[in-house]
C-alpha cells in the first residue's frame, strides 16, 4: 500500500475551507439508510430527520464536532455513514 | 498484461471509489486523477436540496476520501482527447498523460436549453455541478416573484420542492401527462404531482415551453409556452435530463454518442466493432452497458449508489483485482417536500403494478413493477423498511403479482403503471 503519508502531488487542488479547520467530510448512503435514526439521537445537531424518512446531514462539520460524529457513525446500524476525518492523516 | 499506472477522468463519485477501491484492493501502482472541475470530488444530491434551501452551503459537500490515495492530481484540466494506440490521453492544455489502463468516469451534464442565446439570459438556471447550485441558490434567496421550472423529473421536482420550502411561487410545466412519468411511470407520477400540488406548486401539463423572452435587457422575464400562454418568471430552471460527456472520445474508435460510452457486461468500453478494449473501463453516469438483471438490455443510469458500486469495479476490473460481469441491481433515492421515495430495479418496460404495501392515500406505500410475470422494480414512499425484502424479489426476477401470505389477504389487484411500452427487438 502507497505510504499515507506521503502528500497527493501535482497541481494542488482548490482550498478547502473544511480541510484549513481540521474539520470532517460527512456524506450518508441514502440508498442504504433505513432512517432508523440512532444517528440522530447519538448527535443531534448533525443529524436530522425531516418528514417520515428524509435524513438531512451536516457533510462538514468542524473538528469540534468529531467526537459526536464518530458516536454517529458507529451507532448506525447498516454503516451507512461514511467519514473523513482530516485528523486521521488521509489526504 | 500489468498495470503500473491507472488514469482516472472524471474526479467525481465514480472516479474517486475508483481510485479507492484500487488501493483498498493492493494497487500500488501510479495513480492520476483528471478532472476538468477545479474541485476536489464532492456530493451532488445536496445540491437540489438542502443547498437550495440554504442549510448546508454550496461548497460544504466534499466527498469524505476514505482510504489514503497518494494520487496525482490534475484538477482543472479537461481531458480533450484519447489515443488508444498510443494509450495516451492529452489534455485540453496540452499535456499528455501515458495510461496503462485508463477509467472513464467523465459523468453527464444537464441538457441545454435548445436556444443557446434564450438560454444564456440572466435568471436563466441549470443544475449539474456546485457553482450551478450556488448561482440558483443566490437567485432564490433574492426571492424571485416566480420560479419556472421546465421538467417534471427528478430534479425538476426536487427544485420545485425546494422553492416551496422557502415560501416561493413556483410553477413546473411537463410536457408530459404527470411529473416523472419517463421513470415512474404515470400512476405514480399523478401521486408526486398531487403531493407537489398541494404544496402549492402550480403544476401545468401536456404543455411545452416554446421561448424565453427578456425585457430588452438580457434579464428573463416570461415564458411562452406553444399553446400561447405566458408565465412572468424572474427566475428559470431548466431541468429537460442529462446529455453524456463523451465528446472528448472523438477520434478514438470508440462506441459512444450523447447517450454515453458502450461497455461490454464486464465494464471494458467497446469500439465501434464492439471489440472490447481490455485497457479502459468506464463508469458512472458516463457509461452504457448490458444490464444482467433486464435481459442484457443496454441503460445509463443516473444514480449515485450506481456510480460509487461501477467506479469500484471497474477500477478493480482494471487494476486486476476482479473480474466478472457488473450486476448490482440498481437502486436511488429522492427527497422532495418531506417524502422520500427509494427506488431499487428499473421501472422500464413495465406492464403491471401492484400497491404491495400500504396505501398511496396515507403517503406511505410501497408499489411493485412487474413485466411479463417478473418482478422488475420496486418502489418505496415513506416505506424504506419495506424494501429490502421487496429488492431480493426484485434481484431474484421473483414471479409477479407476488403471492401474499395469510388467508385473510386478497389477492393484489394489478394496475397499469403508465409507461411506455418497449419494443421486443
Ligand atoms: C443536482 C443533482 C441531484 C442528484 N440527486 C440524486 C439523488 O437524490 N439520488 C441519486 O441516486 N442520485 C442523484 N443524483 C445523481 C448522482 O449525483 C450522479 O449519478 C453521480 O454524480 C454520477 O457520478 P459520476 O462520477 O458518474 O459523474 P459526475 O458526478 O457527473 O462526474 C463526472 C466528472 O467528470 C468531469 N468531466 C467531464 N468531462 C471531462 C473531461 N473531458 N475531462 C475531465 N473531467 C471531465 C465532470 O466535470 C465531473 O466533475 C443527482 C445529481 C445531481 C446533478
Ligand atoms: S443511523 Fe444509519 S440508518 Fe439510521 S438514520 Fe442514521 S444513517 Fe440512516
Amino acid at each position: 500500500m502507497p505510504d499515507p503519508n506521503v502528500p497527493d502531488i501535482g497541481p494542488s487542488p482548490s482550498p478547502d475551507p473544511s480541510r484549513a479547520a481540521g474539520g470532517l467530510r460527512v456524506t450518508v448512503d441514502l440508498n442504504r439508510c433505513q432512517a432508523y435514526a440512532q444517528c440522530c439521537y447519538a448527535a443531534p445537531d448533525h443529524f436530522t430527520l425531516h418528514g417520515a424518512e428524509a435524513l438531512h446531514y451536516d457533510p462538514a462539520p468542524t473538528a469540534a464536532a468529531r467526537d459526536a460524529i464518530e458516536r454517529a457513525r458507529v451507532s448506525c446500524p447498516i454503516q451507512a455513514i461514511l467519514v473523513e476525518d482530516a485528523g486521521s492523516g488521509h489526504p | 498484461m500489468t498495470c503500473d499506472h491507472l488514469v482516472i477522468v472524471g474526479a467525481s463519485l465514480a472516479g474517486l471509489r475508483g481510485a479507492e477501491a484500487a488501493r483498498q484492493a493492493g494497487f500500488a501502482g501510479r495513480l492520476t486523477l483528471i478532472g476538468d472541475e477545479p474541485h476536489r470530488p464532492y456530493d451532488r444530491p445536496p445540491l437540489s436540496k438542502q443547498v437550495l434551501t440554504g442549510s448546508v452551503a454550496p461548497a460544504a459537500t466534499a466527498l469524505p476520501n476514505l482510504v489514503p490515495l497518494a494520487a496525482e492530481w490534475h484538477l482543472g484540466s479537461a481531458a480533450a482527447a484519447l489515443d488508444r494506440g498510443e494509450r495516451v490521453v492529452t489534455l485540453q492544455d496540452g499535456r499528455r498523460i501515458a495510461y496503462d489502463r485508463l477509467l472513464i468516469a467523465t459523468g453527464a451534464r444537464p441538457r441545454p436549453w435548445p436556444d443557446a442565446a434564450q438560454g444564456r439570459l440572466a435568471g436563466v438556471h441549470t443544475l449539474r455541478g456546485r457553482e450551478d447550485a450556488a448561482a440558483l441558490r443566490a437567485s432564490l434567496a433574492e426571492k424571485p416573484a416566480r420560479v419556472l421550472v421546465i421538467g417534471g423529473g427528478f430534479i425538476g421536482c426536487e427544485v420545485a420542492a425546494a422553492c416551496r420550502d422557502l415560501g416561493l411561487p413556483v410553477t413546473l410545466v411537463e410536457t408530459g401527462p404527470t411529473v416523472l412519468a419517463g421513470v415512474l411511470g404515470t400512476y405514480l407520477g399523478a401521486v408526486v404531482g398531487a403531493l407537489h400540488e398541494a404544496r402549492g406548486v402550480d403544476l401545468v401539463f401536456d404543455a411545452k415551453v416554446e421561448a424565453l423572452e427578456d425585457d430588452g435587457t438580457g434579464r428573463v422575464v416570461r415564458a411562452r409556452l406553444a399553446d400561447g400562454r405566458a408565465i412572468e418568471t424572474d427566475c428559470v430552471v431548466v431541468a429537460l435530463g442529462a446529455v453524456r460527456n463523451t465528446e472528448w472520445l472523438t477520434g478514438s474508435g470508440l462506441a459512444f454518442d450523447e447517450g454515453g460510452v458502450d461497455c461490454d457486461p464486464e465494464g471494458y468500453v467497446v469500439d465501434t466493432e464492439g471489440r472490447p478494449d481490455k485497457a479502459i473501463a468506464a463508469a458512472g453516469d458516463v457509461a452504457r452497458f448490458p444490464h444482467p438483471l433486464y435481459d442484457g438490455r443496454r441503460v445509463a443510469l443516473e444514480h449515485w449508489g450506481h456510480a460509487a458500486a461501477q467506479g469500484a469495479h471497474a477500477a478493480r476490473l482494471l487494476t486486476g483485482h476482479g473480474a466478472g460481469p457488473y450486476d448490482e441491481v440498481p437502486a436511488f433515492w429522492s427527497s422532495q417536500g418531506g417524502v422520500t421515495i427509494k427506488s431499487v430495479g428499473l421501472t422500464e418496460g413495465a406492464d403491471s403494478l401492484v400497491i404491495a404495501q400500504g396505501d398511496p392515500k396515507t403517503g406511505r406505500f410501497l408499489a411493485l413493477y412487474g413485466r411479463a410475470g417478473r418482478c422488475i422494480a420496486a418502489v418505496s414512499f415513506d416505506s424504506v423498511r419495506w424494501l429490502p425484502a421487496y429488492a431480493e424479489m426484485v434481484a431474484v426476477r421473483a414471479p409477479f403479482p407476488p403471492i401474499r401470505g395469510g388467508v385473510d389477504q386478497g389477492r393484489l389487484s394489478e394496475m397499469a403503471p403508465g409507461l411506455a411500452q418497449r419494443d421486443e427487438t
